[in-house]
């Protein structure tokens, strides 16, 4: 037995088989029933799915319907959405109703797909294994010792377990990626500028992107037909058009040029990680792609200006969280000061509060040139890395994280081991390119990512490559014991 | 680059964030550690190479001066921690 | 000790845009608070920045009219802050990269001189919102009408030398922008701002000595005597052997004295970046030339042809070109009644006269243009003298509509019947026989000042309709006819 994907909703809603109201309680019920598992859901928005549901039916009914029409799917509790609790994972957003919509959710709504809730998450998308959330911690379904990776590990667990069959994510430095491999998904971030990030709370505005989580590439090509597009609100948005996502999954991969940088093979990286990626890389010559060693000379840099530019940044976005127009207020402050001071130290997590201190501490006076300069600069050799492997491949592939899903709490008293554990991902949102994560087989029973980057704008050749990969191996189609006859 | 109580003191009174006394300690060795991590980049030779702040080195694209906002007091007033009047209400602001 | 005043100002023109700077929503004074925010400007999550391209080229506008260098590559940057006023926690401004770069205005000094003032700068950013503290239970009220609100800081080199000199460049920058239409200019509600940077030097020594910062002054009137008084202070300190703390200070207008804002004096860092939700602004020849091509009449074009076409004193067409307001009135007065003179005399004279008196911006003026323009045409077509004029003008002043119709109302039309003045003088002459008999006494050269007394009586007996010049002649060949 497999997964429901996105595509066979979308048949079955079309045929008749069942309407949206149907599958929408179904699924409702599915998460009350079984999400206490895994607490892959901050919110379930009950009423409102199924008045979503029902509008959906009528426009079916009617032959308007879009691919995604009446199909079921969940938000990252990141995405702002209209009379829908938002919470960031955070305490100081626990009670935020925003009276307004994130261009990506809206983009859902239009469409007629159905919201059934908001997936938790790292507190404002800052961690790797979703064990930094105010509603607590999400449980890997594959292994509910290990963590389902983070910062959309809600998502990422929630399409594992089979509660939806897609959900969006965001991805700063691998948010997307590093989860979809840890639960066995298909997670890309496109390139930065694809997706609006209008109305999706910030953490580090230049790294930011949106992408969807789903189980096969086709399912995501269906979401990015969705997602992507151009939005005049916001001033990174790049006016482009939308291409047809699905229409290119079935092009042939002969002739393709597969960059493997030598540097994502390094120390560090589980050996039977290892194996597997380059066991998934292989199916590809029997496609008639051709296998290029490459370099990224300055792959081991972004790790540090990643954990400059992000918080940075973050210091800065975060500091409209001041208890004063939304949001968590301390009790009886004393004066002005002290209801900033303690609404803030009270409200935000432990992570959240470090990462503000170190950008705080890299933008202050003195620090700016040695810190945020630098790493912008560098910045910028990472990106031109990228810029010369595209010269010569069309895409590289390469492990996402060094090793599989870790378990819960092995991590978390060391937040430089966890910061790690990003080495292959952040340079990716570093230089703004478009990359994914697909199923690439197991290691002792716990999913492994193959990571594919491509160029900008690519992102219909990425989910082309890794499509072709989908049909000749069922990695994507396996699911955890623990679902097996459920 | 290890910081000194004072240092994370000064950090945390400018990002408006109150850290009591038995956790100075634990933020001083936290960001210290990552202050080490970060510190690699000192040692790379940057120079002559511009600074990237956007990805796609884009440029800004410019909005249209029209007035295309309804009034929405209502709606933000009531997720407010206090309010009054219509106006967001904070402690005595002296100056 | 002889001390030199070094005076730079650092003044901030909200910018004429329909709406904000970053979002749809509308700009305006005096609105419900909070009517006219969105949730960019109340620094909402997900809130996103886009920038209104009519600000940039009311910017780049003013930038071409001072003459200075244009930005073709400008940076929005954060500069954080914590303050309730300032929703998302930092003010998006410029720092690095600024649109408008070095340039330069000349002012009009009291001798007649000019003297050319350096603009270090001009950069956009938004203003923040505003905090009332009237008493909630205590609480302070924050109303976000005009957060976003465009701003140019427009940045002197500290090139003034008293406040005299900082009052003539606020004015010409009043004038500037005014005329451009790049701003309403109206300080009383706050669309322009001052903050003067004074410190004072020993004369002769080259550098500069400790500068304080003196903020939000919002009146030519206070700029100047904010200044004095921080000068003052200032002397007294250092001659008493002390020394200047580099701080910000606020002007108290009502206790005419500057104090320390202790809120101001926390060590800010305020760790400036380059926003990352904004984009580098980036424009080309063709835009600026466009721009420059299509710029109006400036205030020292307009003084020069005040100069050249009506023959007007350099004075005086220093006045009436300081503001386009006042320049755009005059002209409409001088084109109503055909001589420049009498207008500019009336409009420097009279009008200013009740300006003052009562507060009022020319604006606002209750006399009209055209109004005061019927009136002089009044004066030279002899229908009315001077005397006369003014009455007319109070009443107009007081509303009244109708030139003419006062005129009539209040017999004020000259008598320019050569019979009746005759008559009336004949009357004055028979009725004062001592005084004509001492007129015919006096030496002759000495009679010329005894004139007033008879043409203080005729004019008497003509309720002042009696046209002066004839008068006088009549009574002067009458009188000496007598001798």
């Amino acid at each position: 037995m497999s997964y429901t994907t996105i595509a066979q909703l979308s048949q079955g809603l079309k045929d008749g088989t069942f309407s949206s109201r149907e599958l929408t309680q179904d699924v409702i019920a599915d998460i009350k029933l079984r999400d206490h598992q895994y607490n892959s859901f901050i919110t379930l928005s009950e009423e409102l799915a199924l008045a979503q549901a029902e509008a959906a039916d009528k426009r079916i009914a009617a032959g308007q319907a879009a691919a995604m029409t009446g199909v079921p799917i969940a938000h990252k509790d990141l995405f702002c959405t209209q009379g829908v609790r938002t919470t960031a994972a955070s305490k100081i957003l626990e009670n935020f109703v925003p009276p307004y919509e994130s261009t990506v959710s809206q983009l859902f709504l239009d469409t007629g797909a159905v919201s059934v809730g908001k997936t938790n998450l790292d507190e404002f998308a800052m961690g790797s294994s979703n064990e930094n959330s105010y509603f607590g911690k999400v449980k890997n379904p594959w292994d509910t010792n290990a963590v389902p990776g983070g910062s959309s590990g809600g998502s990422a667990a929630a399409v594992a377990a089979g509660l939806v069959a897609g959900a969006t994510g965001t991805d700063t430095g691998g948010s997307i990626r590093q989860p979809a491999a840890f639960c066995n998904l298909t997670g890309i971030k496109p390139t930065y500028g694809r997706v609006s990030r209008f109305g999706i709370v910030a953490y580090a505005s230049s790294l930011d992107q949106a992408g969807p989580m789903t189980h096969t590439a086709e399912d995501a090509a269906l979401m990015m037909n969705v997602m992507a597009q151009f939005d005049p609100q916001d001033s990174t948005s790049m006016q482009m058009e939308t291409p047809d996502y699905t229409a290119n999954l079935n092009d042939s991969l002969a002739g393709l040029k597969i960059g493997v940088p030598k540097e994502f093979f390094e120390a560090g990286l589980d050996a039977q990680v290892a194996e597997a990626t380059m066991n998934a890389i292989k199916q590809y010559e029997a496609m008639g792609a051709e296998i290029i060693d490459i370099s990224l000379p300055n792959l081991q840099l972004c790790i540090p200006a990643y954990y400059v530019i992000a918080p940075s940044e973050a210091s800065s976005n975060l500091s409209r969280y001041d208890g004063v127009r939304y949001g968590y207020r301390c009790d009886d402050p004393a004066d002005l000061m002290d209801m900033y001071c303690r609404s803030r130290a009270e409200a935000f997590g432990e992570e959240v509060k470090r990462r503000i201190m170190v950008g705080t501490y890299a933008l202050s006076e003195g620090f700016y040139d040695a810190y945020y300069v630098k790493a912008q600069r560098i910045r910028r050799m990472i990106k031109n890395d990228f810029v010369n492997a595209f010269s010569q491949v069309d895409v590289i592939m390469g492990p996402v994280t060094p090793s599989p899903a870790f378990d819960i709490g092995s991590k978390t008293s060391d937040p430089v081991a966890m910061y790690l554990e990003d080495i292959y991902t952040l340079s990716i949102n570093m230089a703004g390119i478009p990359a994914l994560s697909t199923p690439a087989g197991f290691v002792n029973g716990r999913p492994v990512g193959l990571h594919i980057m491509g160029n900008y704008f690519s992102e219909a050749k990425l989910l082309n490559v890794a499509h072709q990969l989908q049909q000749v191996t069922d990695w994507h189609q396996q699911q955890p014991q623990s679902l097996q006859g459920a | 680059m290890a910081l000194d109580n004072a240092e994370i003191l000064k950090i945390a009174k400018l990002a408006r964030l109150q850290v009591n006394a038995n956790q100075v300690d634990d933020y001083a060795d936290s960001i210290s550690s990552i202050l080490d991590l970060v510190d690699a980049m000192q040692k790379v030779d940057t120079d002559g190479v511009a600074p990237l702040a956007n990805p796609l080195d884009a440029e800004q694209r410019l909005r249209v001066d029209e007035v295309t906002a309804n009034n929405q007091r209502d709606d933000f007033m009531a997720i407010a921690p206090k309010a009054e009047a219509g106006l967001f209400l904070v402690p005595k602001v002296i100056e | 000790m002889s001390w030199e005043i070094v005076i730079g100002l650092e003044i901030h023109v909200q910018l004429a845009t329909q709406s904000k700077l970053f979002s749809g929503a509308k700009v305006g004074f005096g609105a419900e608070p909070n009517t006219q925010t969105t949730l960019v400007d109340l620094g909402m999550p997900g809130a996103l920045p886009v920038f209104n391209a009519e600000a940039l080229r009311l910017a780049v506008m003013f930038g071409t009219a001072i003459d200075a260098e244009i930005g073709k590559r400008s940076i929005f940057a954060r500069k954080n802050y914590f303050y309730p006023d300032l929703p998302k926690g930092y003010q998006t401004s410029q720092m690095d990269d600024p649109i408008v770069g070095l340039g330069h205005i000349d002012i009009e000094l009291e001798d007649g001189s000019s003297k050319r003032i350096g603009v270090t700068r001009a950069h956009l950013e938004e203003d923040a919102g505003k905090s009332l503290h009237e008493d909630f239970d205590g609480m302070t009220g924050i109303d976000l009408n005009r957060s976003s609100t465009p701003l140019l800081e427009i940045v002197s080199e500290p090139d003034m030398r008293s406040a005299k000199e900082a009052v003539a460049y606020m004015r010409k920058m009043h004038a500037i922008v005014t005329t451009l239409g790049i701003s309403d200019g109206n300080m009383a509600e706050g669309s322009m701002r001052c903050d003067a940077n004074v410190s004072i030097r020993p004369k002769g020594q080259e550098e500069y000595g400790t500068r304080t910062e003196l903020k939000n002054i919002n009146s030519f009137r206070f700029i100047e005597r904010a200044i004095n008084v921080e000068v003052e202070r200032q002397i007294d300190i250092l001659e008493d052997g002390g020394s200047i703390t580099q701080e910000t200070r606020l002007y108290d207008a009502d206790k005419n004295e500057t104090r320390s804002m202790r809120s101001k004096e926390e060590a800010n860092d305020y760790r400036y970046f380059p926003c990352p939700d904004l984009l580098p602004i980036i424009i080309d020849d063709d835009y600026i030339n466009g721009i420059r091509e299509q710029l109006p009449e400036l205030p020292d074009q307009r003084r020069q042809r005040f100069i050249d076409d009506y023959q007007l004193s350099a004075y005086d067409s220093g006045v009436l070109s300081s503001s386009r307001t006042m320049a755009d009135y005059f002209e409409a007065v001088q084109n109503a009644c055909g001589d420049a003179k009498l207008s500019a005399n009336w409009v420097t004279g009279e009008l200013a006269k009740y300006l003052n008196a009562n507060d009022v911006e020319i604006e606002n003026s209750p006399v009209s243009s055209l109004q005061l323009g019927q009136l002089l045409a009044r004066i030279k077509d002899d229908t009315i003298n001077g005397k006369g004029a003014k009455t007319v003008f109070e009443e107009l002043w007081h509303g009244a509509e109708d030139v003419d119709a006062v005129i009539a109302a209040k017999g004020l039309k000259q008598v320019s019947d050569m019979g009746a003045i005759e008559a009336m003088v004949d009357e004055v002459i028979s009725n004062s026989p001592n005084q004509v008999q001492q007129y015919i006494d006096a030496e002759p050269e000495k009679r010329g000042k005894m004139l007033g007394y008879f043409m203080g009586q005729v004019m008497k007996a003509s309720k002042g309709a009696a046209n002066p010049g004839q008068v006088n002649g009549i009574l002067k060949k009458k009188l000496d006819a007598l001798c």
